[in-house]
């Protein structure tokens, strides 16, 4: 049984990063016999579920405990507010302000494991997100992570909707687009990571900064070139000068683009696409057990 | 009374800094003894709420009235929370020393 974690990722949005792990796990639920896992951590916008039509199986909340000052019983000693790392505190003690600014909040329990006074500080739930889990007609399952409208921590739910999933089966990670933290939390515990890139000056820009983060973190990676046939030949200069390996390449094609605005599945439609997505696995598999070699 | 905006530079000939939150530093007039006084915004480099930090000092600093170009919404909540006047004001030309005498 196979258990690597494979995320997807690219250094900005629309690249069709969402595609290449939707029909890479149609393939793999249908050439391994074992589960699948597809993971969908774009929590601010998840829409996978939009293209796997499952059936919701279980919902949980993602909540944090935020401070309640009681202003009453407060000394403004601004202890708190000093040991809040995220400015979530307004304190001036010239005016005896004191506030939770419940937006920038993380949740950390700084504030109430410092204030000396009894009762001053209590802790109400705030809920971020949900994940939800997914149980598809091909046999595998979606996890998705989702923040509610008006939060900003997209990282706490990333973390529970990685946690939600099964260690015991092979896991596609949908990363969100982009280089932030909401990413590096995505990706930070691949075994594998696919960048998915177009061949145009923006693309290759986007995609050496996220080259270098994913460098310093020390994880295997590869490329995916999506439209290929687009923009100039520098992307493939750069990825020969610095060796690295290039997975797959898709050309552009209107019927691959009808194919998708339909809601259906690529690889289930076009033999060819099937058999570029197994052999993007088998080029996946020889990194990681290259991987195993080496220690 | 002291009336405050964000200053690109620590000096009088300084333009206005744009941004608030982030603003390199506060420049001040008090109209009771017409000094003017200059302070780096302490929040500037901050991860996340630089604006509420901002206000903090602003609030420390005895300040009654705020110009900006851009106050973001969690300074203005801030600010409008501990009783500070805010006043959107744009002028890239114009020095700070300029600008805080003809708005006090
Ligand atoms: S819980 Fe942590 S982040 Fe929230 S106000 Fe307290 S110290 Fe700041
Ligand atoms: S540490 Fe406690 S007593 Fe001190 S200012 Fe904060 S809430 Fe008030």
């Amino acid at each position: 049984m196979l258990k690597y974690k494979i995320a997807v990722a690219s250094g900005k949005g629309g690249t069709g990063k969402t595609t290449v792990s939707v029909n890479l796990f149609y393939t793999l639920q249908k050439i391994l016999n074992q589960k699948i896992q597809l993971v969908d951590c774009d929590v601010e916008e998840p829409n996978i579920h939009l293209f796997t039509k499952g059936i919701l199986e279980s919902t949980q909340d993602v909540i944090i405990k935020i401070p309640v000052i009681d202003k009453d019983k407060c000394v403004y000693c601004g202890d708190c507010a000093a040991a809040c790392a995220y400015n979530a505190i307004l304190f001036v003690k010239s005016i005896s302000h004191i506030a939770v600014l419940e937006d920038l909040c993380h949740g950390c329990g700084a504030c109430s494991y410092v204030c000396n006074q009894p009762d001053v500080i209590i802790e109400k739930n705030k809920k971020l997100g949900v994940v939800n889990s997914f149980v598809l007609p091909n046999g595998g399952e979606l996890i998705e992570g989702k923040i509610e409208i008006g939060t900003a921590l997209a990282v706490p739910v990333i973390g529970k909707t990685l946690k939600a999933t099964d260690e015991n089966s092979l896991r596609i990670i949908d990363a969100p687009p982009g280089t932030s933290c909401p990413v590096m939390e995505t990706i930070k515990e691949a075994d594998f990571i696919i960048l998915v890139t177009e061949p145009t000056p923006f693309g290759l820009n986007d995609l050496k900064l996220m080259i270098g983060t994913i460098r310093k973190l020390g994880r295997k990676f590869g490329v995916v070139i999506n439209r290929a046939g687009l923009g100039d030949g520098a992307i493939y200069e750069y990825l020969q000068n610095e060796n690295i390996e290039l997975l797959m390449e898709i050309s552009f094609d209107k019927n691959l683009a009808r194919i998708y605005s339909e809601g259906k599945i690529i690889v289930e439609e076009i033999p060819e696409m099937f058999e570029k997505y197994t052999l993007l696995f088998e080029k996946i598999k020889i990194n990681l057990n290259e991987a195993d070699s080496d220690c | 009374m002291k009336i405050a905006i964000t200053a690109l530079e620590k000096s009088k000939t300084s333009k206005m800094d744009p941004r608030f939150g982030r603003g390199a530093y506060f420049a001040i007039y008090d109209s009771v003894t017409k000094q003017f006084s200059f302070h780096e915004n302490v929040a500037k480099d901050a991860q996340g709420g630089a604006g509420p930090k901002a206000a903090e000092q602003i609030v420390n600093l005895g300040v009654n009235k705020l110009l900006s170009s851009d106050f973001g919404p969690k300074a203005k909540s801030a600010l409008d929370s501990m009783g500070i006047e805010m006043l959107l004001y744009s002028d890239e030309e114009k020095t700070v020393e300029q600008i805080l005498l003809e708005n006090c």
